[in-house]
């Protein structure tokens, strides 16, 4: 057996695997997508008809406040962990990445037990403004829970990409008379370019198609992955679910592939 | 060329500095800098010659009595970014974000200089530093000598009044760094600006400095001239650190120093059982046996091209390295007379 036929032979099992549960079903979603009264036509449907074409839009608009915040608290926080050393400081960051270790549904319950119609704040705005603010199952609940799971996951690489900037570069910003903003602005920020597009676009991905939080909050929010959920188990219209999957799918990576290569120069140049 | 200024003169005052678990890495220390001198401190790694530098540059904050002064201002709570110095780093620490034009540029962008006048100042110290053709290429694309010249325009571009280096030559490869020392040492000379430069390579410091600082276990050893910490050191480190030195111990009797292997009349000898004194290998001279007081046998010889060592065993307690002319004709085992001048030994302070 040559060398080049053993590893394309080594390379069979992950082919069959491949084929198997990610482009047969991918390949079936796609024609399932397509056998709605309406043929193909149907994937237009996400974008002509109003109620998707809203939920598609609330659910870009959530995903990408969820990033931008999530890249802001993070950073921020990052950077203090990794500059800075006091007590309590390995706690603080095992605690802060404690959320990694929760599903989607446990995350909702605590968004409900903090701002639901029995939360604290709740009770709180009651004692002291005499009304209960509820907003655990609207998109702001939604919003919080998704932050929440964002924050550690982003946290971390931000933190890991802090310990290797070359402290010299700030302090050959600072010598040629760049106060701290500027620091920031022409020297931290673009050393850490790479590092927000790859953590940035995990927390996007995650928040367009997280679903187990948005499930447990209400079953009427406006995002893509409980329409799917509705139309599927609720009206039966596997058609239109799958033509929203892989729609969700598309929509998400081509998402991703245009703040890739937007930010690609920047990239390159720092790294 | 107008970026011939003299920069300000600094003096630092009883500045130690202890770090935050307790190490001592500079023990209070004065001394100063006169405006367009060129001064380097030199010392083995550790010896606290960088915590200098950050001290002066204001990327350190001397322990509590401890000032810093340009042209007799206080400076010492003052931050880097408004001391008005350009500092090089050993890494370069060049911006990987911006281009060479745009790294040089960067602290008139920051000073809020008219684009026009960047350029024009970009174009100045290019020129300078002989990298003109570079201006838009990233930093990813230099050679380690390019990136040393555009961090010494990035830091000359803002007319500083002190200039600091950091070890700027030790990244590089032997030859260049020697070819970019001479090229250092023409263009610190055309700016005229005051300099601090830290290194722990000797040559360095022998060819730029005007006066050197040599530097050992966080104080200060020695202050002066090129020649004067060569032909005058105060201790056998300084002896030792700086080019090479046989140092000798034995006793003096009345103003002549006692080998094993023939006696020496020295200079200002009083009489003690154990002196320490050091002998520059180029200022003994091989002789034939017999027509000198001293006398040894080659241990080893090794040819250098200009030069040759020639290690002779017997004259002193411990072989004396020779820096003999290459046309002296000598072997191995031949018995050889050695003649050194009374203003060649040099009587050190014993250590204790």
């Amino acid at each position: 057996m040559s060398q080049k036929s053993f590893v394309w032979l080594c390379l069979l099992p992950l082919a069959v695997v491949t084929t198997a549960f990610f482009l047969l079903p991918m390949a079936r979603l796609v024609v399932a997508g397509a056998e709605g009264p309406h043929g193909f036509a149907g994937y237009l449907a996400i974008l002509t008809e109003g109620r998707y074409r809203a939920t598609l839009i609330n659910t870009v608009l959530l995903a990408a406040a969820t990033t931008i915040v999530t890249l802001i608290v993070a950073t921020i926080a990052g950077m203090f962990l990794q500059r800075h050393r006091f007590p309590g400081r390995a706690v603080l960051i095992a605690m802060l990445t404690f959320p990694l270790a929760f599903p989607g549904v446990v995350v909702g319950f605590m968004i409900i037990l903090l701002a639901g119609r029995q939360g604290l704040i709740g009770d709180l705005s009651n004692r002291i403004f005499g009304e209960k603010f509820v907003f655990a199952y609207s998109i702001y609940g939604l919003f919080l829970g998704y932050l929440y799971f964002s924050i550690p996951r982003v946290i971390l690489t931000i933190m890991a990409a802090v310990q290797k900037l070359d402290v010299g570069l700030e302090e050959a910003a600072r010598s040629l008379g760049a106060g701290p903003w500027a620091v920031q602005r022409d020297v931290v920020l673009p050393a850490l370019a790479p590092a927000f597009v790859a953590s940035g676009a995990i927390a996007f991905a995650t928040a367009m198609g997280a679903f187990g939080t948005a499930f447990t909050l209400a079953t009427n929010i406006d995002v893509l992955p409980m329409l799917i959920y509705t139309e599927f188990t609720l009206a039966a219209n596997f058609a239109t679910s799958a033509a929203l999957s892989v729609g969700l799918g598309l929509i998400t990576w081509l998402i991703l592939a245009l703040a890739r290569t937007f930010s690609g120069s920047a990239v390159a140049a720092a790294g | 060329m107008n970026t011939a200024g003299h920069g300000a003169a600094v003096r630092i005052e009883t500045c130690g500095k202890t770090f935050a678990d307790g190490t001592r890495a500079l023990d209070p220390a004065t001394l100063d800098i006169a405006r367009g001198e060129t001064l380097v401190l030199l010392g083995p790694s550790g010896c606290g010659k960088t915590t200098m530098l950050r001290i002066i540059a204001g990327l350190e904050l001397p322990d509590a009595g401890g000032k810093v002064l340009f042209d007799g201002k206080d400076m010492t709570a003052v931050p880097i970014e408004r001391r008005n110095v350009g500092m090089v780093f050993q890494s370069y620490a060049l911006f990987p974000n911006m281009t060479v034009a745009d790294n040089i540029a960067y602290g008139l962008k920051i000073r809020g200089v008219a684009r026009d006048e960047r350029a024009a100042r970009v174009a100045e110290l290019v020129a300078l530093t002989n990298i003109t053709g570079l201006e838009n290429r990233r930093i990813d694309q230099l050679s380690g000598g390019q990136r040393q010249r555009v961090a010494l325009a990035r830091a000359v571009a803002i007319r500083p009044g002190i200039l600091l280096l950091d070890e700027p030559l030790t990244a590089l490869d032997a030859a260049l760094r020697d070819r970019l020392r001479s090229e250092l040492n023409r263009l610190l000379r055309a700016l005229g600006i005051t300099t601090i430069y830290v290194t722990h390579d000797q040559a360095e410091a022998m060819e730029l400095g005007d006066r050197i600082v040599v530097m050992r276990k966080g104080a200060i050893a020695q202050i002066g001239t090129p020649r004067e910490v060569y032909f005058a050191p105060k201790d056998r480190f300084v002896a030792e650190f700086i080019g090479a030195a046989n140092i000798v111990e034995a006793p003096i009797e009345n103003g002549i120093l006692v080998l094993p292997g023939g006696r020496l009349p020295i200079e200002g000898g009083a009489t003690t059982a154990n002196a320490t004194v050091m002998i520059r290998p180029e200022t003994i001279r091989v002789t034939n046996a017999g027509a000198e007081a001293l006398s040894g046998v080659v241990d080893s010889i090794s040819f250098i091209g200009d030069r040759q060592r020639i290690v002779v065993s017997g004259a002193s307690s411990k072989p004396l390295n020779v820096d003999a002319p290459n046309t002296i004709q000598a072997k191995v085992g031949d018995r050889v007379g050695l003649s050194i001048g009374a203003d060649a030994l040099r009587l050190l302070p014993s250590e204790p």
